[in-house]
C-alpha cells in the first residue's frame, strides 16, 4: 500500500517537473507576442495622439498648404484611390490568368518548375527595384510619364506575385474530386475552369488581391522612384469628363500624389505642426490597410460558408 | 493463367436467363503504364450489355486503374500510357484510340467515384451540369430531365421540395444518389462505379445497391467493390483481378460457387486478401 502511494507520488513530482516547462514556453510565448503587439499599439496610440485631433472633414478635402493648421490630404487620397484602382486593373487579370494557367493548363514538367519558383523569388525582390525597372521601362521607354497609370503598372507588378500564388494556392484547395467529378461529365478545361474552380477559389483570390492591394497602397520607394510629386494642389480630372476618347482617360495620365509620399513631404519639414498632419495621414493610410484586411477576413468568411470540402 | 470461360446463361436471378447477352464493350490485350510503373497486364474482357460486372481483388491490384481506362481519366495526369485497345459497341470505337477525344468519351460513359463529390452548388444544378455542358440550357427540358435523373436515382421524393438548396445538406448516401442522378442525366451508355458505398454506411450502402440492381435494367454497369459480398449480391458477372492481371471472369455465381482458378478461390475464401 505504501509502496504504491509512493509510486504516485513520485509520478506526480515527475508530471509538475514537466509541466513547469509548459509554463515556462507559455510565459516566454506570450513575452515575444507582446513585443510585436506593444509596439504596434504604441504605434497607433502614438499617432492618434498626435494626429487625432488633425482629423475633420477639411483635412480630407483641402490640398496641401504652406500653413499645417490649412493642409490636407484631398489630392493624396484621391491620388491613392486611383492608383489602386489602375493597380487592380492590371493585378487581377494578370495575376489570375497567370495562376489559373500554372495550376489547370500548363504541363508540369522542368520549365513550369523554373517559372513557378521565379513567381516566388518575385515576391523578394524590394519595391526599390520595381521602382527602377517601372521608370526605365514605363516613364521614358513607353513614355508614360509620372502619370498614375505608372504607378498603377508600377505597383500592380508589384504585387503581381502575390495574385498569381494566392491564385494556385486558392485553387489547391479545390478537391481533385470536384475536378474529376466535372471532367467525368465531358466537361472541357475553360468549362471545368469557368463553372468550377474559379467560382470555387474565389475567396482565395478576393484575399490575396486585398491584401496585396494593402501592400501596394502602403509603398513608397517605388513611386519616388518614377517621380510622384510631393506637393500637388489640384485633381486630375474626373474621369469621363473630358471629351471622347481621349478625354474619358485624362485622369490616367495626370501628375499625381499618394498618401505615404504626402506622409514623407511632412514628416521632413521642420515645424512640428506638419509632423501632428503626417500622423494624422498615417492614421488615415493604417485605418484604410486594416480595412481592406477585415474586408478580406469577411469575404472569404462570407464565401467559405457555403462551400465546405 | 487467364481463366476465360465463355459465360453462360446464368443459372437464376438473370431476367434474360437463357440467352447469350450482347457485349457493350470489350478491352482487348489492355495494359496500363504510370510512368514506368505497368498496373495493368494484357487485360482482355468483355462487359455486357445490361449486365452488372465487378470487378473484384485485393487493394492495389488495378481494378480502379482498369475501371477509370473507360472514360480516360487517365488522360487528366501526366505520365500515363495505355496500350492495346477497349472497344465500346455497336460503333467499334476504340475509345482509348489517341485521336479519339477522351470529352466524347466521357460524354459516352459516366462515372460515379468512391467518396461523394457533388459541386457545392444547389441539388438541381448537380445534376443539371452534364446536360449544361452539353448545351442544353431550356429551362422545362433541365427540370423535365433532372426529376427524371433524381427519380431513377431514386432521390426525388427526398428533394422534390428543396431542389434549390445547396448538396452539402444531403446526408453521405443521399450525396451518392444524387452523383449517381448526375451521372444518368446524360443518359450514358456505361456507368462506371468506383467502390461507390465505400464512404457510407450500412443502410445507405443497402440503397445503393438496391438502386444498381434496377439500373442494370437500363444502362451497362462496371463496378469497383473491395467487398466481395457486395459483388455477389449485386452483380451478373464478375472478375478477379491480382497484381495488375485477370486472374479470373465469369458468371458471378459461378465464381463464388466454384471458381476454376485456385488463387480466386482463396481470395473469395478469405484465405488471402
Amino acid at each position: 500500500m505504501n509502496e504504491q502511494a509512493g509510486r504516485i507520488q513520485e509520478i506526480r513530482a515527475l508530471i509538475a517537473a514537466h509541466k513547469r516547462w509548459d509554463m515556462i514556453f507559455a510565459a516566454v510565448g506570450l513575452l515575444s507576442l507582446m513585443v510585436g503587439v506593444l509596439t504596434f499599439v504604441a504605434l497607433f496610440g502614438q499617432m492618434v495622439i498626435e494626429g487625432g485631433p488633425r482629423l475633420s472633414l477639411d483635412f480630407f478635402t483641402s490640398f496641401p498648404s504652406r500653413k499645417p493648421d490649412q493642409a490636407g490630404i484631398l489630392s493624396a487620397w484621391v491620388g491613392s484611390t486611383l492608383v489602386m484602382f489602375v493597380t487592380a486593373c492590371t493585378a487581377v487579370p494578370l495575376g489570375v490568368g497567370a495562376g489559373v494557367y500554372l495550376e489547370e493548363y500548363a504541363p508540369k514538367n522542368w520549365m513550369t518548375d523554373l517559372i513557378e519558383i521565379n513567381v516566388t523569388n518575385l515576391a523578394g525582390v524590394p519595391s526599390i527595384v520595381y521602382g527602377l525597372l517601372a521608370l526605365g521601362l514605363f516613364v521614358y521607354q513607353f513614355g508614360f510619364g509620372q502619370s498614375i497609370l505608372t504607378a498603377g503598372l508600377t505597383l500592380g507588378l508589384l504585387i503581381l506575385p502575390v495574385v498569381i500564388v494566392a491564385t494556385r494556392e486558392a485553387i489547391r484547395a479545390i478537391p481533385e474530386a470536384i475536378r474529376e467529378g466535372a471532367y467525368a461529365l465531358g466537361a472541357t478545361k475553360w468549362q471545368t475552369t469557368s463553372h468550377h474552380i474559379l467560382p470555387y477559389s474565389l475567396a482565395g483570390i478576393m484575399t490575396g488581391v486585398i491584401i496585396g492591394m494593402a501592400r501596394a497602397i502602403g509603398e513608397t520607394a517605388p513611386v519616388i522612384t518614377i517621380g510622384a510629386l510631393t506637393f500637388i494642389a489640384f485633381l486630375p480630372p474626373a474621369p469621363l469628363s473630358g471629351d471622347p476618347p481621349a478625354g474619358l482617360f485624362g485622369w490616367i495620365m495626370s501628375p499625381f500624389t499618394v498618401m505615404p509620399i504626402q506622409m514623407f513631404n511632412w514628416t521632413s519639414r521642420p515645424e512640428a505642426a506638419f509632423h501632428h498632419n503626417a500622423a494624422a495621414a498615417g492614421l488615415v493610410l493604417v485605418v484604410m490597410t486594416l480595412s481592406m484586411n477585415a474586408l478580406a477576413i469577411y469575404i472569404r468568411y462570407r464565401l467559405r460558408k457555403s462551400i465546405k470540402w | 493463367m487467364v481463366s476465360m470461360a465463355v459465360p453462360q446463361a446464368r443459372a437464376a436471378a438473370a431476367p434474360a436467363a437463357d440467352h447469350v447477352p450482347v457485349k457493350k464493350s470489350e478491352s482487348a490485350a489492355l495494359s496500363f503504364y504510370y510512368g514506368s510503373f505497368q498496373a495493368l497486364k494484357n487485360i482482355s474482357m468483355p462487359i455486357y450489355e445490361k449486365q452488372v460486372t465487378a470487378l473484384i481483388g485485393p487493394s492495389g491490384c488495378g481494378k480502379s486503374t482498369y475501371l477509370r481506362c473507360f472514360n480516360r481519366m487517365h488522360d487528366l495526369y501526366p505520365g500515363n500510357r495505355y496500350e492495346g485497345q477497349i472497344m465500346l459497341y455497336p460503333d467499334n470505337t476504340n475509345i482509348l484510340h489517341p485521336e479519339v477525344d477522351p470529352i466524347e468519351v466521357r460524354m459516352r460513359i459516366s462515372m460515379v467515384f468512391q467518396k461523394p463529390n457533388p459541386f457545392p452548388k444547389s441539388i438541381f444544378e448537380n445534376v443539371a451540369y452534364g446536360l449544361r455542358v452539353r448545351g442544353v440550357s431550356r429551362r422545362g427540358l433541365l427540370e423535365e430531365k433532372v426529376e427524371v435523373a433524381l427519380r431513377s436515382a431514386a432521390l426525388w421524393d427526398e428533394v422534390k421540395n428543396r431542389l434549390h438548396d445547396l448538396a452539402f445538406n444531403l446526408s453521405g448516401g443521399q450525396q451518392q444518389r444524387l452523383c449517381i442522378a448526375r451521372a444518368l442525366a446524360t443518359d450514358p451508355e456505361i456507368l462506371l462505379f468506383d467502390e461507390p458505398t465505400s464512404a457510407l454506411d450500412p443502410i445507405a450502402t443497402a440503397s445503393i445497391e438496391q438502386l444498381i440492381a434496377e439500373l442494370r435494367e437500363q444502362v451497362t454497369i462496371l463496378i469497383v467493390t473491395h467487398n466481395m459480398q457486395q459483388a455477389a449480391r449485386v452483380s451478373d458477372y464478375t472478375a478477379y483481378m491480382y497484381l495488375g492481371e485477370l486472374i479470373e471472369f465469369d458468371v458471378t455465381d459461378t465464381i463464388f460457387v466454384k471458381p476454376s482458378n485456385k488463387q480466386t478461390e482463396d481470395y473469395i475464401t478469405g484465405r488471402f486478401g
